[in-house]
């Protein structure tokens, strides 16, 4: 008897074209988990009566032989994505009960694939964080525990934390996440799963709720690299609407994810053990992958990227800035919260509905960005990090130059900490982005693959690091990793 | 770089969010804890540097400029706290 929540999304779809199963079963068994699962808080709107219809109609393709290449798979949407007629809120109370009339079109191209929505997925406010918490919905509640401490709840990342704890949880085959200085890569090391976020211009930004948009992208997250490979395939692609999205055709990602590391340059960069030091049981992780890519025939290159300790600075710059003049179409006019009390004018109107909206968290990003982007600190904060900003993408550019076909980085400084214990600072909260930040603001493509349990039994990632468009050479050393690895341990919360 | 409770409150109103007086303290002190932590951005020798606007590398695409989508304005406005005939509708604004 197999368990059809435990598949993995290229397993599913031998499956559906085998008729082992339906699409139907498949869709139904994800739901009953969803429910039985409901205290992991990873959606914030299942979709079953939705999953249902789409279900159906993909067994009716099958049954006609045009099945897509994510046919009848069930995935959880980060609810970021704009989805037609279903509530889209990114994590805000500030979106209130919006329902886009339209459809974002990373989505609209899974769907076009045969996907189908359980629901959309718990997110940071804004995709603003690192740990979920700053959700409006509530906290995500990661399905791992630490072995010393099996009742203590841990945050399971962010900003796509929902996303990765529904697919760690077993409640999805696969989630869309969106990725600006690490979203997508640290929850899934957080969570034990695979994530890549793809080079920037590689998916459609169109109907994604903005946060970044000079490093805002989406990508997939699933339980195998395999999986992240089909997923992209059919998320990508150029879109006439998002004018920094990519003319260029998308490969097969699938097809040179067996083809192995032997001969490949893996830049090993010094500067991604800081000063401040590395912690010993992640710096001997880092270690452990590079010896399994050198004895897997790739050849470690000790590589310099020096401007790499001011990348998270940089960040906190450019980010907010953007985000502040994104975030300004929320006042109360066309969609959303409106909070209007006798007597006020528009600005009132305005000032309280964002005062009300917002949460902690985005409204000092909005603060810092407002500040770094106001008469007399424009050229101090925001030219200054855009400078610092071209040398840290020049800093890969000539690591690549000098032949290195892939970095190799810990994704994360830390696993996965407890809900009732993350940082209350915020600059010690955006430490968590370290190791992912300048592959952002270098618009690199970046895979986080689960390599080891920590002491603590906790799952950690390395970060594979690419050339601009070769999400193909990442994958292809992603599934070299994942092989040597053997990383089979499944979250404590399935077990119990 | 410091910010005193008062810069923070021109902040706010720039960026039009209402903030209630006694959280403006505690702000300033987050705030301020951020931006000196930015501060080390200064060691970094950015003469003769272009700044980065963005890491596509490419032109930005013309397209023939023409109507390519609309006509629905109820769709435009279903979401709209307030609106009537296709417009949506503010406070009354007597300057």
């Amino acid at each position: 008897m197999i368990t059809l929540t435990d598949l993995t999304i290229a397993e599913a779809r031998k499956g559906l074209d085998a008729k082992t199963f339906t699409a139907a079963e498949l869709t139904d068994a994800h739901i009953a988990a969803m429910e039985a699962r409901a205290d992991l808080n990873a959606y914030v709107l299942p979709t079953p009566d939705r999953a249902r219809e789409m279900a159906a109609a993909s067994d009716a393709r099958i049954a006609k032989g045009k099945a897509g290449a994510m046919e009848g798979i069930p995935i959880a949407m980060k609810d970021l994505f704009c989805t037609d007629g279903t509530r889209t809120t990114a994590g805000s109370k500030i979106l209130g009960n919006f329902v886009p009339p339209y459809e974002s079109t990373v989505s609209a191209n899974l769907w076009s694939a045969g996907a189908v929505l359980l629901g959309k997925a718990n997110l940071d406010e804004f995709a603003m964080g690192s740990t979920n918490q700053t959700s409006a919905f509530g906290d995500v509640v990661n399905p791992w525990t630490r072995t010393d401490e099996p009742t203590r709840k841990l945050v399971p990342g962010g900003s796509s934390g929902g996303s990765a704890a529904a697919v760690a949880g077993r409640i999805a085959l696969g989630a869309t996440g969106t990725d600006t200085g690490g979203s997508i890569r640290q929850p899934a090391s957080f969570c034990g799963i695979v994530g890549l976020k793809p080079t920037y211009g590689r998916c459609s930004r169109w109907g994604i709720v903005a946060f970044a948009s000079s490093l805002d992208q989406a990508g997939p997250m699933a339980r195998t690299v395999e999986d992240v490979a089909i997923m992209l395939g059919a998320m990508a692609g150029h879109d006439p609407k998002d004018s920094t999205s990519a003319p260029i055709a998308v490969p097969d990602f699938t097809a040179a994810l067996e083809q192995g590391v032997k001969g490949l340059k893996v830049g090993i960069p010094r500067e991604y053990r800081p000063e401040e030091g590395l912690s010993p049981e992640i710096d001997a992780i880092w270690t452990r992958g590079m010896e399994m890519l050198k004895d897997a025939g790739a050849e470690p290159v000790d590589i310099s990227l020096p401007h790499t300790k001011y990348a998270l600075a940089t960040y906190y710059i450019i980010a907010p800035a953007e985000a502040s003049s994104n975030l300004a179409r929320y006042d109360g006019v066309r969609y959303g919260l409106r909070v209007l009390d006798e007597g006020d004018g528009l600005n009132d109107m305005y000032m309280k509905t964002r005062g009300a909206g917002f949460g902690a968290e985005v409204k000092r990003r909005i603060l810092i960005g407002t500040y770094a982007l106001s008469a007399g600190y424009y050229d101090a904060y925001y030219l200054k990090a855009q400078k610092v900003r071209s040398l840290i993408a020049r800093d890969f550019k000539a690591a690549f130059d000098q032949g290195v076909d892939v970095i190799l980085t810990p994704a994360t400084p830390s696993a996965a900490f407890p809900l009732d214990d993350a940082p209350s600072d915020p600059v010690t909260m955006y430490l968590n982005d370290v190791f992912t930040v300048p592959t952002s603001l270098a618009g690199l493509p970046g895979l986080s693959v689960p390599v080891a349990l920590t002491e603590a039994g906790l799952p950690q990632g390395l970060q594979l690091i690419g050339r601009p468009f070769d999400e193909e050479t990442v994958l292809r050393a992603g599934r070299a990793l994942e092989k040597a690895a053997a990383f089979t341990a499944t979250p404590s919360l399935l077990e119990g | 770089m410091s910010l005193d409770k008062e810069t923070v409150r021109k902040i706010a109103v720039l960026a039009r969010v209402a903030v209630p007086d006694d959280q403006l303290d505690p702000l300033a002190g987050e705030l301020s804890g951020i931006l000196n932590w930015i501060e080390q951005l200064g060691e970094v020798d950015t003469s003769d540097v272009e700044p980065m606007a963005s890491v596509a590398d490419m032109t930005l695409p013309w397209r023939d400029d023409v109507v390519t989508d609309g006509g629905y304005p109820e769709r435009v406005t279903a979401n709209a706290p307030d609106s009537q005939d296709g417009f949506y509708l503010v406070p009354k604004v007597v300057e």
